[in-house]
């Protein structure tokens, strides 16, 4: 009977774990995600230790039971400090377990996660063995002993095991990502806690309103017990408050259906006031469920199976059927997920990386890691469950056993001081943290964990009497010579305080790997980022995004090309191929070609994942960016050089064609200026060899100097050239000298306008000013200021054509202007005037071209310039030299 | 050169694109701050409640069970009432996700 109905309500369990996973597999599961089923499944903190244990511990330690619930009830409702960041983080670093987020927080060391793996192990084995036992004795409570050979609580025990087992490896190893929720079991979960609640309620209201007759009445019942005046232990109540809420955040279980099964920030919003409630009803029934209890069952019955004994005893069989439902509910809840809390650590911490050392040699292991990873889990849930069978087994299943849920509470809370400080203090370290992991669990080990045992069994036991090779000081059951009322609370307060200085002294004196500092930031700083809810695009969604954003970086083309192939691969019917690993890593890597790995990533994640992304993205993304950057910065200076580059190389070209064109004009002329004289030479020398008409003298002598005339004009010609091509060869000697500045203008006004006096050019100086002395080639200054005056007589093309020769002294140089009251230079012809062969017109061809190039030739021996002011209104030159002091006259 | 002067034009664009907070806002997130205080204050003050039985022990008037399990409960029940008013307002509140928090801290 009893068999049939706990083996009926095993297979609805199964069949709400496998309704809830196949509606979360068909995108349908929504409403698993609500706030009230993460409320429920945190239930799996009340297991049968509590279910049934705490009217035991009423009886037998007065109230110190509600602690156990107080504690866990000020953290929930406290959840904006701890628990929303713990769930933040867990969310965006993809935490899968305690193990993960202490190794993770401090630079992903897997040593701490093995640390903290051993510790949660030996910590949840004997609650494991708690849970069989509880199970175990709640059977046979409905039996006959007298019926049940000797070893059936055993096998009981055994069956119980193997069962939990099956189905913990059927829901819980489902999926090998450890972030996905496992929906099937923290369903089957929250209905053992509706199940667990509704027994106690159901028991405590029998025991209320049937029994006592109400509530006045119960409470008068209450007092009048001996359990009618307050009498906790201080210390106690205070320890234990803070024992339990220091473990509710540790257990492997609890962090497991709190943080690593959080979806949302709304179930964690509705759990802080209703798990409260949750806990409040589980423990409002547990005093009158005692005192009922005592009164009316034998004396000596065992208390801690009151709420299964009290129906029973009373007739009720269909309650105690409910009651026995509930605390197996309470049992095997816990007994799930502590087993796939503490698979995934053991998996993720010990079994991997040993069997990636090993394989080590091995070639290509990528591919059948995912099998490899599932099967260490199956086989660590086996392992685990097997392991809390043996110690329940071995320990004989005594009263011992009932004492090992406070010891384990102290031994995982030695965590608590590296996790809170991971995640509110950027300056602890993985030496610290190890530290205090270390000195806590060899403290809890040596005070509460072995002595636990008895004297005598693990440590001997004059140890206990005269402490470690008669150190007194170091006996385990007081430390330092304080003996403390309970063993409990002076191996919390020693273990605790221990591993809080040791943590805390030694960050300080330790420095952390960049790794770490960075992950510690990350931690500290996590609820300000990314608080948005991860969005679980399910199946052909997330392949037609992914589609979408290849199409964009690939091209249409080559994307549905790449697309179709992978369906094919696949063997799926359409067209898009469903988001496996393996095809996400090769979209990766062919997206990695066109956008760079870490950004590549980055995309696909957010696509696929929703997670945040990790630190070694962003800096992988930062670096690829600012090498793109300065790229781009190079490749800009480069097209601006070019582009300058490519106007001065126009205005070059377009200098030269002009240059070119004006050679090609003064070569025909100079052909032509040579070509003058040459003929009228030759001509005139003929008619003087053929004198056969008969010349007068006159005529003789007149032809003569025409052909003398022509050969000198040659002659100055070829020496302008001559004097020019020596000028730029740099062959030139000046022939320094001394003179006044109003002598040379003087001298070259005269020559200049010597040969056509009749011009009609008027020369406007200011004497004064020119009294300058100078030491310098004379001869070739005054040759440059002809020049000057000549052009100004040839090109002025005013009515009444004037000069103004203005002399001027700055500091160290002297200036003397040459400006003229014509048009001036056009603007297009200046840059080409001072070139050789240039010349601006042709109308008034009077020279070769030569003159302004060899005058600027000769200033710039002289150390000087010559320029052409454009700011004038007329034509103006500036001959500018450079005057030494010594230079000056006056 | 040219990073300069496009720096330049493009600040003061983005300083006009993004609105003044106003008024509205800022009373808003004043009342967010002050739920998340309350918040934060609620363990705290349930523990100093649960910790009145530390002068219960061993005080010379016995104190009935009864009259403790209903204070403590009562606190209880006070406590969820508290909470889940709390949380239902931060709900309610239109920042609970987009605004940064901790700036009490």
């Amino acid at each position: 009977m009893l068999a049939a109905i706990a083996i009926s309500y095993v297979a609805l369990l199964f069949g709400v774990a496998f309704f809830a996973e196949r509606a979360a597999q068909r995108g349908r599961g929504r409403w698993l995600r609500t706030p009230l089923v993460y409320t429920l499944s945190l239930s799996i903190y009340c297991t049968a230790w509590t279910f049934y244990g705490a009217v035991g511990s009423a009886v037998r330690n007065g109230f110190e039971y509600l602690t156990i619930y107080l504690g866990p009830s000020l953290v929930m409702l406290g959840w904006w400090w701890i628990l929303r960041k713990l769930v933040h983080i867990g969310r965006n670093q993809r935490i899968t377990s305690v193990a993960d987020l202490i190794s993770s927080r401090y630079g992903k060391s897997n040593l701490l996660g093995i640390g903290v793996t051993i510790l949660a192990v030996i910590g949840t084995t004997p609650y494991i063995a708690l849970q069989l036992q509880s199970v175990t004795l709640s059977v046979e409570v409905f039996s006959h002993p007298e019926t049940i050979p000797a070893n059936s609580p055993r096998s009981t025990a055994f069956w119980v095991a193997v069962g939990l087992a099956v189905f913990t490896v059927i829901f819980g190893t489902r999926n090998l990502d450890a972030n996905e929720r496992h929906h099937g079991v923290v369903m089957a979960i929250a209905v053992e806690a509706v199940v667990k609640l509704m027994a106690l309620m159901a028991v405590g209201g029998f025991v209320v309103w049937g029994l006592s007759g109400g509530v006045q009445e119960t409470l008068s019942r209450i007092d009048e017990s001996e359990l009618g005046t307050w009498s906790v232990n201080n210390g106690r109540w205070v320890g234990l408050m803070m024992l339990s809420a220091a473990a509710f955040i540790c257990l492997p279980r609890m962090f497991q259906v709190l943080v690593v099964e959080n979806d949302n920030d709304a179930q964690l919003r509705m759990a802080a006031w209703a798990f409260p409630l949750y806990l409040m009803l589980m423990s409002l029934f547990i005093v009158p469920i005692a005192v009922v209890g005592l009164d009316l069952l034998p004396e000596g019955s065992n208390p801690d199976l009151f709420v299964l004994t009290l129906p029973l005893s009373q007739g009720q069989e269909g309650l105690a059927m409910l009651s026995f439902l509930g605390g197996f509910s309470s049992a095997t809840s816990m007994v799930i997920v502590a087993a796939i809390a503490l698979s995934t650590m053991v998996s993720n911490h010990i079994v991997m990386p040993v069997w990636l050392w090993w394989r080590e040699g091995t070639a290509s292991v990528s591919g059948d890691v995912r099998n490899v990873v599932l099967l260490s889990r199956r086989l660590s849930i086996a392992g685990v469950l097997l392991l809390g069978y043996l110690y329940y087994a071995l320990s004989g299943g005594g009263t011992e056993l009932a004492a090992i849920g406070l010891i384990s509470f102290t031994g995982v809370s030695q965590v608590l001081p590296a996790m809170i400080g991971g995640i509110f203090w950027r300056g602890a370290t993985r030496i610290g943290a190890l530290a205090g992991l270390t000195i806590g669990f060899a403290i809890w080990m040596y005070t509460l964990y072995l002595p636990s045992f008895g004297p005598g069994i693990v440590l001997p036991e004059s140890w206990f009497v005269a402490g470690p090779l008669g150190l007194g000081g170091l006996r385990p059951e007081a430390l330092f010579g304080f003996r403390f009322d309970d063993n409990l609370m002076h191996a919390t307060f020693w273990s605790l305080l221990g591993n809080t200085l040791a943590f805390v002294v030694a960050s300080l004196f330790s420095d952390a790997a960049p790794l770490e500092r960075l992950q510690g930031a990350q931690f500290v700083s996590a609820q300000r980022a990314g608080a948005g809810q991860r969005s679980r695009l399910q199946g052909s969604a997330q392949s037609e995004d992914l589609m979408v954003m290849t199409q964009r970086i690939l091209g249409a083309a080559e994307a549905q090309a790449l697309f179709l192939r992978e369906a094919r691969d696949q063997g799926g019917a359409g067209s898009l191929p469903a988001p496996t690993p393996e095809f996400l890593q090769r979209l990766e890597r062919e997206l990695a070609g066109s956008v760079g790995a870490a950004t590549a990533h980055a995309m696909v994640s957010q696509i696929v994942g929703g997670a945040m992304v990790s630190v070694a993205d962003l800096m992988a993304m930062a670096d690829e960016t600012a090498q793109m950057m300065e790229y781009s910065a190079r490749l800009e200076a480069q097209s601006q050089e070019l582009s300058r580059t490519a106007v001065e190389l126009r205005r070059a070209n377009e200098k030269l064609t002009r240059l070119s064109v004006q050679k090609d004009a003064f070569l025909s002329q100079i052909s032509h200026e040579l070509r003058t004289p040459m003929s009228s030479i030759r001509a005139f020398s003929e008619i003087l060899r053929d004198n056969t008409t008969g010349l007068t003298q006159e005529e003789q002598n007149r032809y003569a100097s025409i052909i003398q005339d022509e050969a000198l004009r040659l002659t100055r010609l070829l020496d302008d050239l001559l004097d020019l091509s020596v000028l730029e060869n740099g062959q030139v000697n000046l022939n320094l000298s001394e003179g006044l500045l109003e002598d040379v203008l003087d001298r070259a006004v005269s020559a200049a306008l010597a040969e056509e006096a009749t011009s009609g050019l008027r020369v406007m100086r200011h004497r004064i000013n020119e009294q300058i002395r100078l030491n310098t080639d004379v001869e070739r200054l005054s040759q440059v200021f002809i020049n000057l005056i000549s052009n100004a007589r040839k090109y002025c093309d005013a009515d009444d054509p004037e000069l103004q020769i203005i002399v001027t002294r700055t500091r160290g140089r002297l200036m003397v202007d040459f400006v003229d009251n014509g048009t001036g230079v056009a603007p297009e012809a200046r840059d080409v005037i001072f070139e050789k062969f240039a010349r601006v017109s042709d109308q008034k061809a009077g020279g070769a071209g030569l003159g302004l190039a060899i005058s600027r030739q000769i200033v710039t021996r002289l150390g000087g310039e010559i320029t052409y002011l454009t700011d004038r209104s007329g034509g103006a030159f500036r001959v500018a030299m450079p005057f030494g002091q010594e230079l000056a006259a006056q | 050169m040219t990073s300069g002067r496009r720096e330049d034009t493009r600040l003061p664009a983005r300083w006009e694109s993004s609105d003044p907070p106003s008024f509205s806002v800022e009373r808003q997130s004043f009342r967010r701050r002050r739920l998340v205080d309350a918040a934060c204050a609620l363990p705290l003050i349930g523990m100093i409640l649960w910790l009145l039985p530390l002068l219960w022990y061993r005080s010379e008037v016995p104190v009935s069970t009864s009259h403790a399990l209903t204070y403590i409960f009562g606190i209880w029940v006070g406590l969820v009432l508290v909470a889940a008013r709390l949380v239902r307002l931060l709900t309610l509140d239109r920042f609970t996700e987009a605004e940064p928090d901790g700036t009490d801290r």
